[in-house]
């Protein structure tokens, strides 16, 4: 082996560092078709000759069946059905808006993001008489807060946020927030929760009365006295594992989403705590910027196709807000899928709060560098 | 005949720099398209404002700049600072003797031992990060072998040995190169003049490898400055680093130009840190 040989000065490790951080964001690749430019929404054909198109999807990974690219070609009879993966909506949001085109024709995004999308002028318009298969969603899913009347978002999943626990290892279950943000003794550093900022916020709020979606300073001020006090109490803030923490015993109680708290496990169970709640819905969205988007309403048809819809339900424990498709789903009892959408709606719908939100972040920030 | 030999030569110095030119220009084409333009976006960044929805508006402000003064972020900054420091102090203290002891070893040894350095770093960073979670948690092996019951994660000494078994590497093998390379003769005239052992090294071995350890200390620094991964994997995100700031901002708010001024100041700080070490390499 030769000697290895360092120079003294490091402009390669000044450059990683630079770069690392100057590339924080990429697009996808770009597809073409020889329709070119945006197509008003008049201008969508019904009988368009979707042989021509191909699709570009974005969702996180696991969402959909594995096999839908596959399946929904053979199906639509498109060109092509490509698949890409995001890991956040952050990180599709950075995909979506650093360039003008970002290739991608139909989008996952949560509620929230779509109607960031969309103020942005970035989204297509829901064309309804394309997507026969709206008419298999419940009511409810159509007076969404973010989005009344499915305009430019139509809800893959939906589901709330709750406190998840060990109820063979709590001593009295948990009934409201405050179980988390004032633990008793025999809780004390035994609770997560989470560090994304709208839910890290959220059981302060809904503890004190306020809206999720709160945007006065003086309310989000006394939430962060809240979080600060509870911080010296928790294990830790977890977005990812906390499901493991409950199994190991590491934790008792946690703030989950719904589908996260791994209720098939004997002991683990979900409660919806009395102050109230959110309810967030992942949506799929078509690009302004698709070149594809009859072949894009064709895919979210087939997506809200009952048998294909309800494969989240099976495999990846999430409601979805089709009614045709839950009817099929045998739900076990204690499962989470047993929620119905007339509770669902009682929880608040997250809205993206423009300027606000970066109220959020601060909070998130100031509470992390607090002790 | 004067301007002839003048002459001559100039065309031939003319091709040895068109040669150079031919053969750094992968080099500098590649730090103009991934360094220079992605950092002259970045900077040019910092003057503008968020959008309502994230993205930039570009409408020239200064208020990203104040925003930095913000006792928030300094506090950030100095946290940052801190624990960088002090993994690299550690490190240096860990490294220096692992890096003698393997400059002393039979050369097959050497091998061995420098092998066993560099293996961590074919295993992905984040599964190695993860193993300390299975080392440290709460029913994690540490607690279970000692039959203890003590927090060792999710706190900013958690963080400190993340980051240090992370970087460790990168300081010993520098340190390495620079002891390696000591005559041994120097040694050994500084011991027939009569030094013990403690003032030859004092003395003789570590002013002469005293570029080895700044560069080691940059190497360990660097990356410890900026990390957001460990702070939030082991410190359980109760502690922010400026990585994490510029994540957050980036990702979290979408605001692009925040998070571009935050990183200038990273960049400022390890910028006035390396000219720093170049002089401080220059005088040893």
């Amino acid at each position: 082996m030769s000697r290895i040989r360092f120079t003294r000065r490091l402009p390669a490790a000044v450059a990683a560092a630079g770069l690392a951080l100057a590339v924080a964001a990429c697009g996808g690749e770009s597809s073409t078709s020889p329709e070119g430019t945006t197509v008003a929404k008049a201008e969508l054909k019904a009988n368009a000759d979707l042989t021509q198109q191909s699709l570009q999807i974005t969702v996180w990974e696991g969402y959909t069946p594995k096999e839908l690219p596959e399946k929904a070609k053979e199906k639509l009879k498109v060109k092509d059905v490509k698949i890409g993966f995001h890991d956040t909506n952050e990180t599709a949001m950075a995909k979506l808006t650093s360039s003008g085109d970002s290739g991608i024709d139909v989008a996952f995004v949560s509620g929230q993001y779509a109607q960031a999308l969309n103020e942005q002028g970035l989204l297509e318009p829901i064309h309804p008489e394309l997507i026969p298969n709206l008419a298999n969603l419940y009511p409810e899913a159509t007076q969404l807060a973010y989005d009344k009347g499915n305009k430019y978002s139509v809800p893959y999943t939906w589901g709330t946020t709750g406190i998840c626990y060990r109820s063979d290892l709590v001593k009295t279950p948990p009934t409201s927030w405050n179980d988390i943000l004032k633990p008793p003794a025999w809780a004390d550093k035994k609770v997560t929760m989470m560090t994304t900022e709208r839910w890290l916020a959220l059981p302060a709020l809904k503890a004190l009365g306020y809206s999720v979606n709160s945007d006065n300073d003086q309310e989000i001020a006394k939430a962060k006295e809240l979080l600060l006090a509870a911080k010296p109490h928790l294990l830790t803030y977890d977005d990812t594992t906390f499901g493991d923490k409950l199994k190991s015993g590491e934790a008792l109680m946690v703030e989950a989403w719904d589908g996260w708290c791994p209720t098939s496990e004997k002991n683990i169970k979900f409660v919806l705590p009395k102050e109230g709640s959110d309810l967030w819905v992942d949506t799929m969205v078509i690009m302004k910027t698709s070149k594809n988007k009859e072949a894009a309403h064709a895919l979210i048809n087939y997506i809200l196709d009952p048998e294909i819809h309800s494969w989240a339900a099976e495999n990846i424990n999430y409601k979805v807000p089709n009614k045709a498709a839950m009817e099929r789903v045998q739900v076990p009892e204690g499962s989470l899928l047993g929620i119905k959408p007339a509770e669902l709606l009682n929880g608040e719908v997250i809205v993206d709060l423009g300027p606000s939100s970066t109220k959020y972040t601060r909070l998130s920030s100031e509470v992390a560098t607090q002790s | 005949m004067k301007s002839e030999t003048q002459t001559r030569p100039a065309p031939r110095s003319r091709g040895r720099r068109l040669g150079a030119f031919v053969f750094l220009s992968p080099g500098l084409a590649y730090l103009v398209v991934l360094l220079l333009v992605p950092l002259a976006l970045v900077l040019s960044y910092t003057v503008f404002q968020r959008g309502r929805f994230g993205g930039v508006v570009y409408e020239f402000t200064t208020e990203n700049f104040a925003r930095l003064l913000d006792p928030l972020y300094l506090g950030v900054l100095g946290d940052s600072l801190q624990i960088a420091a002090l993994t690299t102090l550690i490190a240096l203290l860990l490294g220096y003797p692992t890096a003698y002891v393997i400059a002393q070893l039979p050369s097959r040894w050497k091998t061995a031992a420098l092998v066993a350095i560099v293996l961590p770093f074919w295993t992905n960073f984040i599964i190695r990060v993860y193993a300390w979670i299975i080392l440290l948690s709460g029913p994690g092996l540490v607690n279970s072998v000692l039959g203890t019951q003590l927090e060792l994660l999710y706190k900013q000494g958690t963080i400190v040995v993340g980051l240090l078994y992370s970087y460790l590497p990168l300081m010993v093998l520098p340190l390495y190169a620079a002891i390696e390379k000591l005559d041994p003769q120097l040694r050994e005239a500084s011991a027939n003049l009569g030094a013990s052992g403690f003032t030859t090294f004092r003395k003789v071995t570590l002013p002469l490898t005293v570029p080895g350890v700044l560069t080691g200390c940059m190497f360990v620094f660097v990356p410890s400055f900026g990390n957001f991964v460990i702070p939030e994997i082991l410190g359980g995100s109760k502690t922010l680093m400026v990585g994490n700031v510029v994540r957050n901002e980036f990702l979290k708010a979408r605001d692009w130009p925040f998070a571009s001024t935050v990183t200038l100041a990273l960049i400022a700080v390890l910028v006035v840190l390396l000219l720093a070490q170049a002089w401080a390499a220059r005088r040893a």
